[in-house]
């Protein structure tokens, strides 16, 4: 501690250098929480995933429906709990910018098989008393500022009713929230009876089935029973684990890490060139000075430490205030309203970026720390 | 007094000593069969045109720089012999530098500039304080520890230097022309404050200068030419 005023000291000293730099640092930071919550936003489903849940999908292509008869084979097959199935929707509220999912579910199934979402038990009376409610999530229904009672008309871009129109009314009885913070709170889920009467084709399709098996270390040999039972069939399946399906689904818009780490990549390259050459500088104009000091007795292992000492001091702040300005920025939510519904900035990034900021130091430090140890004193009070 | 002169009352004792530099094919030959004592409680000036080896010889008896051939002994250590690490540690404990252009951190006060030599020391925050405010005060300039050295006057600057010097209370002062860049009367003061830690304190001095007015304030001069040591003026 009692070097800590003499290894800040130049950083005071050179005011505008120092803050040039600070200000490069935090703004590389704020891009690395970003990013980061725009990748778990994107991938978080996957780690949300059950163990123990498998997705059915039609062979052939995820937009492909799947019988509803095939519900009650699969829950004959050895090793499957129970099964229920979802429907991709694809309603508009209002505008096609104010994207959110929604699906029609067996509600009784669909909560059990999903404990995650949280519904209050008169909520879930009241939505198998009322064949057009629908239950949504918190996030969307304080997005639209939706309460119970509220009538919600979407429009549907796939489903034609039998009217010929596409505008399906729901009833507003159940507003959910998560059991965890990954959980997306922000779909609608409405009875899949209604939409099976009402809706003009397809009837008695549904999009995948979901199973819940009883021991997740049998989910390969459960998937193989469920695509075998199907096998040869006109829909033959493909089963696999609910974070395979979802990571499949995220895959669609890239390969989202690569893309991440590829450009934080960069980002930190091009930081670790700036500061770097901040701190080869910052010993090249103290030569002087560092030969002062060992003269008067500060080891060649002191010298190298108080220049990485102050490299850290560079980068370590700059990173936590990129951080945590990126956490303020992020926690007013998804600036996509809608398309990155578990928009947030993970506690393990923080860690990992505060740990790259301590790298960024190091890295930074290193080659003008080992410049200034090498130093031989003689010399060096020669460079006045 | 730390000092602690060999059993005759010699504090540097430099025998044999041949500093020989190579800069790429060139092979100079700054210092030449260099003999050279100091007694404990000396002020001795060293002399000499520039390029005649004066601070090269300096920096054998301060432990920066290690002779080719010969010996080197102060304060009874071998210097050409001590490793790298232990010569930092041997050089904290007991030699204080004051350098031509004072060398001064320019990112720190005056107090923390005397301060720097403290913080090789297991010495407390307090303590570190006492030492800086009584070296400041024995150089006069009690009233301007708060200033950066940029404020302060080249003078004012080199009496920071000498506090910084002497803070650890070294064994040896080694002073590198520490008038070289001052006026005539802020050279006074410094040959004033210098001749005074000699008589008062007993410090051990070694000042190199190409002055011979500094010179006079020395208790004994030698000189250098071409990398010898003469006891008389080379003319």
């Amino acid at each position: 501690m009692k070097f800590l005023h003499l290894i800040g000291s130049h950083l005071r000293h050179k005011k505008l250098r120092t803050a040039l730099t600070l200000l490069s640092i935090t703004v590389a930071f704020v891009l690395f929480g970003f990013l980061s919550a725009i990748r778990q936003a994107l991938v978080g489903g996957v780690q949300m995933a059950g163990a123990d849940r498998l997705i059915v999908r039609n062979k052939i292509s995820i937009i492909q429906m799947l019988p509803e008869s095939y519900q009650a084979r699969i829950n004959r097959i050895p090793g499957v709990d129970f099964a229920t199935h979802q429907t991709w929707f694809g309603g508009i509220y209002q505008d096609p910018k104010n994207f959110f999912m929604q699906s029609p579910v067996v509600p009784q199934e669909f909560l059990k098989m999903y404990p995650e979402i949280l519904l209050s038990p008169a909520e879930s009376n009241a939505w198998l008393q009322t064949r057009t409610g629908a239950i949504v999530g918190r996030k969307t229904a304080e997005r639209f500022h939706w309460k119970i009672g509220d009538q919600v008309p979407i429009q549907s871009t796939i489903w034609a009713k039998e009217d010929g129109s596409r505008t399906w009314v729901f009833d507003i009885v159940g507003i959910f929230d998560g059991r965890d913070k990954n959980t997306d709170t922000t779909p609608l889920f409405f009875r899949y009876d209604y939409f099976d009467e009402a809706r003009r084709y397809q009837k008695g399709q549904v999009g995948w089935y979901i199973i819940r098996i009883h021991d997740p270390a049998q989910a390969a040999a459960v998937a193989q029973r469920v695509d075998a039972e199907f096998a040869n069939s006109p829909a033959e399946t493909r089963t696999e684990p609910e974070g395979a399906f979802i990571q499949a689904f995220a895959n669609q818009t890239g390969n989202i890490v690569f893309i991440v780490a590829a450009i934080l990549s960069a980002v930190f390259f091009t930081l670790l060139l700036v500061v770097g050459n901040t701190m080869a500088q910052a010993v090249r104009e103290r030569t002087g000075e560092f030969g002062a000091l060992k003269a008067m007795g500060f080891s060649n292992g002191q010298i190298l430490a108080l220049v990485l000492a102050e490299s850290c001091l560079l980068a370590i702040p700059g990173g936590a205030f990129g951080l945590s300005l990126a956490w303020l920025i992020i926690a007013r939510g998804d600036p996509t309203h809608g398309l990155l519904p578990m928009f947030y900035l993970p506690a393990h990034d923080i860690f990992v970026g505060l740990g790259i900021s301590l790298l960024l130091g190091l890295g930074a430090g290193i080659f003008p720390a080992l410049k200034a140890r090498r130093l031989q004193v003689a010399e060096a009070l020669r460079r006045l | 007094m730390s000092e602690n002169p060999s059993s005759n009352g010699l504090l540097v004792e430099i025998v044999g000593v041949e500093k020989i530099f190579q800069r790429g094919a060139e092979t100079i030959h700054v210092l030449t069969h260099l003999d050279l004592q100091v007694r404990a409680g000396e002020f001795l000036a060293l002399m000499g045109p520039s390029g005649s080896g004066k601070t090269t010889l300096l920096n054998l008896m301060g432990g920066l720089d290690r002779p080719t051939e010969g010996t080197v002994t102060v304060a009874g250590e071998r210097l050409d012999q001590l490793p790298d690490r232990r010569l930092a540690a041997w050089r904290a404990r007991h030699i204080g530098f004051v350098f031509q252009l004072y060398n001064l951190l320019p990112a720190l006060t005056a107090e923390r500039n005397v301060e720097l030599p403290l913080l090789l020391t297991p010495l407390s925050k307090a303590e570190r304080k006492k030492h800086v405010d009584t070296a400041l005060a024995v150089v006069g300039l009690s009233g301007r520890a708060r200033h950066y050295p940029r404020t302060l006057s080249g003078g004012e600057q080199q009496r920071v230097g000498i506090a910084r010097a002497i803070v650890t209370d070294p064994t040896l002062l080694l002073c590198d022309e520490p008038t070289g860049d001052l006026d005539r009367k802020a050279g006074d003061e410094i040959l004033d404050l210098l001749q005074a830690l000699n008589r008062d304190y007993g410090k051990t001095i070694v000042m190199v200068t190409h002055d011979p007015h500094a010179a006079a304030r020395a208790g004994r001069t030698v000189y250098l030419n071409k990398g010898r040591l003469h006891h008389e003026p080379v003319q």
